[in-house]
């Protein structure tokens, strides 16, 4: 009987609610060093221009300002940011300068820093700057940038950056010969991560010791930390990155972006401590974008209703520059378009448009919420046509559990082949039906009741994790016996710390109480990987269970030291070891602490996958959609804590429906960006979405990883844009009304009404 | 100018320039840190404080305009103890970043302490002046609605 082994698959409440629930949470604005100063930086107002001067001499005669930096000081050369994932050599003309040197391509546009002893003299400042930018004509969308309006970079003469191609069997074959073709065009609206808290840093240059210290990392803070020293011609050594409390990622914080250099850049320059938070409207237009893609695409199914090819071609607007996983959407987009169903034949091709607007990286389901709203919708197109009913030709064509590992589309010109590792996705979709209670609920299918056409859809997904090469941990038995777990992966907000403690309590047969959990530092760890493609659990849980069998190989060789016996004889319980009816505490085990290290390398992904159902009420003279319920049941391979799992998973589909209805990063044909502030930019409130329900289950563990646990970050927010607009075109089926954009916002679901009404009246 | 007001209890003072606003006072010349800043214009309400009780954005209010006033930040409600109202977002699962939260916190205490027996629906219209982008909203509402109870009776007005 083991003392302590039950903390997975609690619902323990975290840790780290106890100091933020009480405003003690240290963000990085809350981090202030002895003598600092404070930056804030120039971003250009123009979406493509020449930099014909800068004229600083103003906001230097201001008291109080201490220097002003632009792409001339620099060095010869301004350094530019590298790719953290698909490191392809096409994309180098395209990357980012940290300052806008001869040209600038987007509004927000990092061009000159201004450094001041407070905040407030440093805006002042800014504004004394004479920018002095000739315009040149924008490329603010698909149709300026094919036909040239501009070329951003000139002298690779295209807008067209790189084209992605995802192929399996013969799609050009399979087209000829199939029953059924449709061929419809889609666009998903630009839209964003807007986590709460804005981005900011603090960097303190210690000259004696030759060492940078910079507070405000997140996600990737040893691949910061390597861009970051190659740039300034420092040893990894002697830069430390810290993360403190993180207000939030989801994919888009913690990147490597201009202000990653350049106030860290800062701090050395002038000697002292720089700090810099960006506010809202700078968050908005320098923080990556994300989503921006259309699509022209045909699906060919079988007269029974067999899935049979995908082929056609995305348009995928990365905006200015190539972002450090600029391609990962792009990509997601044409290889994951298949999802969960069985697609033989696929040929699909994702170009990656240069545009003058803010440049785009990955916002949680990347390309995923993209590609699942295309072929979700496609899904409900062809059973309409096929008068096949749209649940039963889902249920036809999901892979099955004897498929499985199924694998996904070859991609090209940088292989990340995958395969689908295991699932019963036909068990995942029948409970969603039932917990649901479609049967009952499809009586109200078009029914107008107090003004509103009700509409139900059904959507499933797949979400891939637990990204590569691999995650590291450390683990220290202190000689009080508390257990010291320093780890790679980085928190953003999601408990890492509460489900780390949990894996680490389950693993060393300790109380949970005696667990500290240190992570995202460069410090901790020699080397990390941190949070992205929801992998925290799995890679960092993972390594924490191989560094827990080599501490208790430790404890077993100390204890076995001291009790005369061999190491395999010493038996650990309750936080003891013990041998022969003798027992040592951990506390007070060994005079100094034991510590080991071990690395947890994995090259498969997970793959979570779940089905959505929801029913949805549409008034036909306003636009306006009432989500009346929502249900999304996902299998996650094993849950590690319900509670915050489940916070996941509600958090993710309400950012979903946001992007449904609401979020849109709107520009004018010159590029400029209309949404700048959160009255613009609608995001969802707590009256908006109050009927969502999530269901968990554990039926396929994962067969790849210890923990038998698959991502779960990312999955609710998947379908919903699909669910959604299946939800609302079923609603309002009497009129055929159709949406293939998003966002479904009143005036462009008014709008189609009115379109389809209006065409009924004609005939 | 100089100002002098009530700050979580104390008597607090300080000379500050008539543009700051009560945000960057309290945090930079109090250092009290749990009042966050997340938008700057309003919409957002990372920065709800009380003052005399009420639930204001402190972005949007001058530091001077508090001279006399009692101001109640997050770090103001509890002492080591969590607050039924903090130990109810705790249960629920009510924040995941945390970011948002003391906004979410200041803005419930006031309403529940003025309305213990609002409803869901009066709830949630009170609690649409904030954003949370972790949450989903959901368990926010179950948490103030847990903790409604522990204002019955007690302080409301």
């Amino acid at each position: 009987m083991k003392s302590f082994n039950s903390y997975i698959g609690r619902p323990m409440e975290r840790v780290e609610d106890l100091r933020m629930v009480r405003g003690r949470g240290t963000y990085v604005a809350d981090v202030n060093r002895p003598n600092q100063l404070y930056a804030v930086i120039l971003r250009s107002s123009v979406a493509h221009g020449i930099i014909r001067s800068i004229d600083s001499s103003e906001a230097l005669a201001l008291p109080g300002v201490r220097r002003v930096l632009t792409a001339k000081d620099l060095g010869s050369k301004v350094p530019v940011i590298p790719l953290r994932l698909q490191p392809l050599p096409q994309l180098e003309p395209f990357h980012q300068p940290v300052l806008a040197d001869e040209k600038v391509r987007y509004v927000g546009e990092p061009v000159a820093l201004v450094i001041a002893d407070s905040a407030a003299i440093a805006e002042d400042a800014l504004e004394r700057i004479v920018l002095d930018i000739e315009p040149l004509p924008a490329v603010a969308n698909r149709s300026q940038a094919e036909a040239k309006r501009a070329v951003l970079f000139e002298e690779h003469g295209s807008n067209v950056a790189i084209t992605w191609s995802a192929f399996r069997g013969n799609a050009d074959e399979a087209f000829k010969t199939a029953d059924y073709v449709r061929r419809e065009t889609f666009k998903v609206q630009r839209h964003a991560a807007m986590f709460m808290e804005p981005r900011g840093f603090v960097a303190e240059w210690d000259e004696a010791a030759g060492k940078l210290t910079v507070w405000g990392a997140a996600k990737t803070a040893w691949h910061n930390r390597r861009t970051l020293a190659a740039q300034l011609g420092l040893a990894l050594e002697a830069v430390d990155l810290i993360e403190v409390d993180v207000g939030g990622g989801f994919g888009s914080r913690g990147e490597f972006y201009p202000e990653d250099y350049l106030i860290p850049a800062a701090a050395r320059i002038v000697g002292r401590p720089v700090k810099w938070t960006e506010d809202r409207r700078e968050h908005i237009m320098s923080a990556n974008h994300a989503r921006d893609v259309e699509c022209d695409v045909e699906f060919a199914v079988s007269r029974d209703g067999r899935f049979i090819g995908l082929r056609g071609q995305i348009w995928a607007d990365i905006g200015a520059y190539i972002r450090t996983n600029g391609s990962v959407g792009p990509r997601n987009v044409a290889q994951f378009m298949s999802g969960p169903y069985c697609i033989e034949h696929i040929d699909l091709k994702s170009s990656m448009l240069t545009t003058n607007k803010t440049p785009c990286g990955t916002y949680r389901g990347p390309g995923r919420y993209e590609t699942d709203f295309i072929r979700e919708r496609m899904i409900d197109l062809a059973a309409q046509d096929l008068k096949i009913d749209r649940v039963e030709l889902r249920r036809r064509n999901l892979v099955a559990d004897a498929q499985m590992p199924y694998p996904l589309a070859s991609i090209t010109p940088y292989d990340s082949s995958t395969e689908l590792d295991s699932g019963d996705y036909h068990a995942v979709f029948d409970r969603c039906l039932k917990e649901f209670g479609w049967d009952e609920r499809t009586r109200l299918r078009g029914q107008l009741i107090d003004g509103y056409y009700h509409g139900l859809a059904i959507g499933s997904f797949i979400e891939g994790g637990a990204a590569g090469p691999k995650e590291e941990a450390r683990l220290v038995l202190e000689t009080d016996g508390a257990l010291s777990v320093y780890i790679g992966s980085s928190s953003v907000g999601q408990g890492l710390e509460t489900i780390m403690a949990q894996i680490a309590a389950d693993a060393m047969e300790m109380s949970y109480d005696k667990i500290t959990i240190r992570h995202g530092s460069t410090s901790y760890v020699k080397d990390g990987y941190g949070a992205y493609h929801s992998r925290s659990t799995v890679m960092g849980g993972s390594a924490i269970l191989l560094a827990a069998d080599k501490l208790k190989d430790l404890i077993r060789k100390t204890a076995g030291a001291r009790l005369g016996c061999k190491a395999e004889q010493v038996v650990i319980d309750g936080e003891q070891a013990s041998f022969g009816g003798e027992h040592l505490a951990f506390a007070g085990l060994s005079g100094v602490p034991l510590e080991v290290e071990a690395e947890f390398f994995n090259k498969k992904y997970t793959w979570a996958y779940g089905t959505q159902a929801a029913h949805v009420a549409v008034d036909p003279g306003t636009g306006h959609v009432k989500v009346i319920d929502f249900i999304s049941v996902e299998d996650v391979g094993r849950m590690i804590n319900p509670l915050t799992l489940h916070g996941q998973a509600i958090g993710s589909i309400v950012q979903g429906l946001g992007g449904a209805f609401l979020e849109h990063l709107v520009y004018d044909d010159e590029g400029q960006l209309l949404t700048g502030s959160f009255a613009d930019y609608l995001m969802p409130t707590a009256s908006d979405f109050p009927n969502i329900r999530s269901i968990t289950v554990e039926l396929k563990p994962c067969p790849n990883n210890p923990l038998g646990a698959k991502g779960a970050g990312e999955g609710g927010l998947i379908p919903v844009g699909g669910v959604m607009a299946n939800a609302v075109a079923d609603a309002l089926s009497h009129l055929n009304v159709q949406p293939m954009e998003l966002p479904l916002s009143p005036p462009r679901l008014w709008q189609l009404v009115e379109q389809a009404e209006t065409a009924r009246s004609a005939d | 100018m100089d100002i002098k007001f009530d700050l979580n209890g104390q008597s607090v003072s300080a000379d500050v320039e008539p543009r700051t606003t009560l945000a960057d006072c309290i945090r930079n010349n109090f250092g009290q840190t749990g009042t966050h800043l997340a938008c700057e214009h309003g919409v957002c309400g990372a920065c709800t404080v009380l003052v005399n009780g009420e639930a204001v954005r402190s972005c949007l209010m001058l530091a001077v305009q508090v001279q006399g006033d009692q101001v109640v930040t997050v770090e103001g409600l509890s002492g080591d103890e969590l607050t039924p109202l903090q130990a109810a977002f705790r249960k629920h699962h009510a924040l995941q970043c945390g970011f948002c939260t003391p906004g979410f916190i200041t803005t419930a205490h006031a309403l529940l302490s003025h309305e213990p027996g609002a409803d869901e629906e009066r709830i949630r219209d009170v609690l649409s002046g904030n954003l949370c982008r972790c949450t989903g909203y959901v368990p926010i509402v179950e948490a103030v609605l847990e903790a409604r109870e522990s204002y019955r009776g007690s302080g409301s007005k």
